[in-house]
């Protein structure tokens, strides 16, 4: 994206990732039909960046996670780590890869198991990754990667079901660092999260990339909560990024007419706020048979009949801010109150 | 329960007067008091928002206004719930027989809930569900019902309605989902509808859609509708007035402008100031302003007032002596704090 001669490359690189579910198998009587759940998306994350992935349920964003961390194998496209390319990797040759980039779950209820200590739940990627250590030192490396996330070593002994859900959320996140990762891949994190308790770990998640010199996609589909977080906002619809740029510009100068809507959305804690919303009609459209040409066209108040035709490309219109929309005519507005 | 207090509104314009309500729970572990003295009332075409936290007591209290909570001996409910009905007759739920709580639900106040696939019958089609209610407190043929249905779900804004009415539940979006549910609620033009969360499992352009039908109806019809919630955002777009609820009890009330521009309890002040601004998005990263600590757990409240292990202007000998009064701060701004005016620098 953007040219660095000097520097090393992108921690990640996502090259026209694709992943289609069903497919090409015939049935009995038919074709099974595809669902292109991830359809040609591609992205970099440079070195202590947070890069958020955006979109409604639907869109893709936790499919591309999951592909990322290869928990499920990509249908084409390419992935590299650390400019190692691991998109095709065996289970085995993936291992060392797997200690580099972790994932923080949405539910902290339903990502512990329920039975295990919060010593061996945090533990648990030190005793595969390092089957020989004493237990001991496993023990120690679990009370320093607790004290990182603001718990005491006390709470080792003790079980899930006597935490808050904010404190589980910590847990999860002491699980996906106790193996000193670069990439934390975050599904929504705080999503299951009462507000109060949504900050503290939003704080602590910045806290913890600061000190650790953390890189993180953050997956959300919190526009506010992504406002704060990101360096760079990517936004996908129906499988595809429709734009992506820094965090003030996409806020303050949104150029795919998706983003204008969505950020129209947004609720403001603000009751004297008078604004003016654009109500997309209808729903998302189905992904088994997603519109020809541009797959926001249905919805778009913008939309041509040149739309159809084929479909856009991300390109960049301004620097380091991409878009994929035919219509270069368009001013769109930004959320009430927002100006570059 | 005793009824000495007379069914008496003071206003023609009250749909709802919630006098002194309390639900508790009786588990193994202890009585679990989830709701304590809460007092509100609401007028036709209002809108009052209930926002608090989990384990806050604002879904237990929109259950316990219904009698949806568990029966006796496992759940009581003690205070007044006067609802004046669609036929102007005031009832108080808190001690009506269960049989005539029936005809009360749906007819006269109806609810939304939060998980729209979880609240509809997957094995039944939604015309048949909404025509039940209809049939049943309207007395109509199943085809009349239909017929009114169909108006129902048209009026929902769901496209092609006829169709649809054979539709299963599975066939239809969360967004639609929650459009039948909504025209399920108001099959019976209901007085009073309490929706508890309608908009928090839906994407935010899906939400936008159903705050709009959810406005619109309301200037439609002129009903009492009580917003569960812990969005702020949705609060501030939608309410008339906001009650903020913490660990069981009313903590601040208010119009809801006043409400945002000067809120007077120390917690509905974390609340608002620990949501990300849109409009500082993108600008640096100062850490957001979270309230510490987690909502005290109900079977050990601390002593006195319930907020003051995580409140900043906690004062000890003073916040931890009883628990704090509900206080008329201003004409119709209550607040549940002995040290707001302390805390604020506003004359009380």
């Amino acid at each position: 994206m953007h040219p660095q001669p000097n520097e090393a490359p992108p921690l990640l690189e996502v090259q026209e990732l694709r992943k289609w579910y069903g497919g090409p198998r015939e049935g009995l009587f038919r074709r099974r039909s595809v669902v292109k759940a991830v359809d040609g998306v591609s992205f970099d994350i440079r070195r202590g960046e947070v890069l958020s992935l955006v979109g409604e349920s639907g869109s893709g964003k936790s499919t591309v996670g999951r592909t990322v961390l290869r928990l499920t194998s990509p249908t084409s496209g390419r992935i590299r780590f650390a400019g190692d390319d691991i998109t095709t990797l065996s289970r085995d040759a993936m291992r060392p890869f797997r200690q580099k980039m972790q994932l923080v779950f949405q539910d902290p209820y339903a990502s512990l198991n329920p039975k295990m200590t919060v010593e061996d739940i945090v533990g648990a990627p030190v005793e595969i990754h390092e089957p020989g250590l004493p237990r001991a030192a496993r023990r120690q490396r679990v009370e320093e990667t607790l004290a990182l996330v603001g718990l005491l070593p006390s709470h080792a002994a003790r079980y899930p079901h006597e935490f808050s859900g904010g404190q589980r959320q910590r847990i999860g996140i002491a699980r996906a660092l106790i193996m000193q990762p670069q990439l934390l891949i975050a599904d929504e994190p705080v999503s299951a999260l009462d507000v109060s308790i949504q900050a503290q770990v939003v704080n602590l998640m910045l806290e913890l990339k600061e000190r650790l010199g953390l890189t993180i996609l953050f997956i959300s589909h919190d526009l506010a909560v992504v406002g704060h977080i990101s360096d760079r906002i990517a936004v996908m619809y129906l499988g595809r990024l429709v734009e992506v740029a820094p965090t003030r510009a996409l806020f303050t100068m949104p150029r795919h007419p998706y983003t204008e809507a969505l950020l129209s959305a947004v609720p403001i804690p603000d009751p004297t706020i008078q604004r003016e919303r654009i109500m997309l009609t209808g729903d998302m459209p189905s992904p088994l048979d997603p519109p020809s040409g541009c797959s926001f066209r249905t919805r778009c108040r913008y939309a041509l009949p040149a739309c159809a035709g084929a479909v856009p490309a991300l390109r960049e219109v301004a620097p380091g801010h991409m878009k994929a929309c035919i219509r270069d005519d368009l001013h769109l507005a930004a959320p009430t109150g927002l100006a570059a | 329960m005793t009824q000495t207090a007379p069914r008496v509104m003071q206003d023609e314009e009250d749909v709802l007067d919630v006098r002194n309500l309390g639900i508790s729970f009786r588990t193994p572990a202890g009585e679990i008091p989830a709701v304590r003295d809460v007092s509100f009332r609401i007028r036709r075409g209002e809108t009052l928002a209930l926002v608090g936290e989990s384990g806050s007591g604002k879904s237990v209290t929109s259950l316990g206004i219904l009698r949806l909570t568990p029966k006796p001996p496992f759940c009581s409910i003690t205070g007044q719930v006067l609802l004046r009905g669609r036929d102007g007759t005031v009832r108080d739920l808190a001690s009506l027989p269960e049989d005539e709580m029936r005809d009360v639900r749906g007819r006269d106040a109806a609810m939304v809930f939060q998980e729209p696939m979880t609240s509809l019958n997957p094995v039944h089609r939604v015309g048949d569900q909404i025509a039940e209610s209809i049939r049943f407190h309207e007395g109509l043929s199943r085809r009349a019902a239909l017929d009114k249905a169909a108006g129902l779900l048209d009026l929902v804004g769901i496209p092609d309605p006829r169709r649809r009415l054979g539709a299963y539940p599975h066939e239809l979006s969360g967004g639609m989902r929650q459009r039948v549910m909504i025209a399920m609620a108001l099959a019976c033009e209901p007085r009073l509808l309490i929706a508890d969360e309608p908009t928090t499992a839906l994407d935010v352009t899906i939400q936008a859609q159903i705050l709009d039908l959810l406005r619109r109806l309301q200037e439609r019809t002129r009903m009492a509708v009580i917003f569960i919630t812990h969005n702020l955002g949705v609060v501030a777009e939608i309410a008339d007035r906001v009650m903020v609820m913490y660990s069981g009890r009313v903590v601040e009330q208010a119009a809801v402008r006043p409400l945002f521009r000067s809120p007077l309890m120390p917690y509905t002040r974390g609340l608002l100031r620990s949501v990300p601004r849109l409009d500082f998005a993108g600008l640096g990263r100062e850490p957001l302003a979270a309230i510490p600590g987690t909502v005290p757990d109900p079977l050990e409240p601390p002593p006195g007032c319930s907020f003051g292990p995580r409140c900043g202007g906690f004062l000890p000998g003073t916040c931890d002596a009883a628990v704090p009064p509900l206080e008329e701060a201003r004409p119709g701004h209550q607040v549940r704090c002995v040290r707001w005016s302390a805390l604020t620098g506003e004359a009380a």
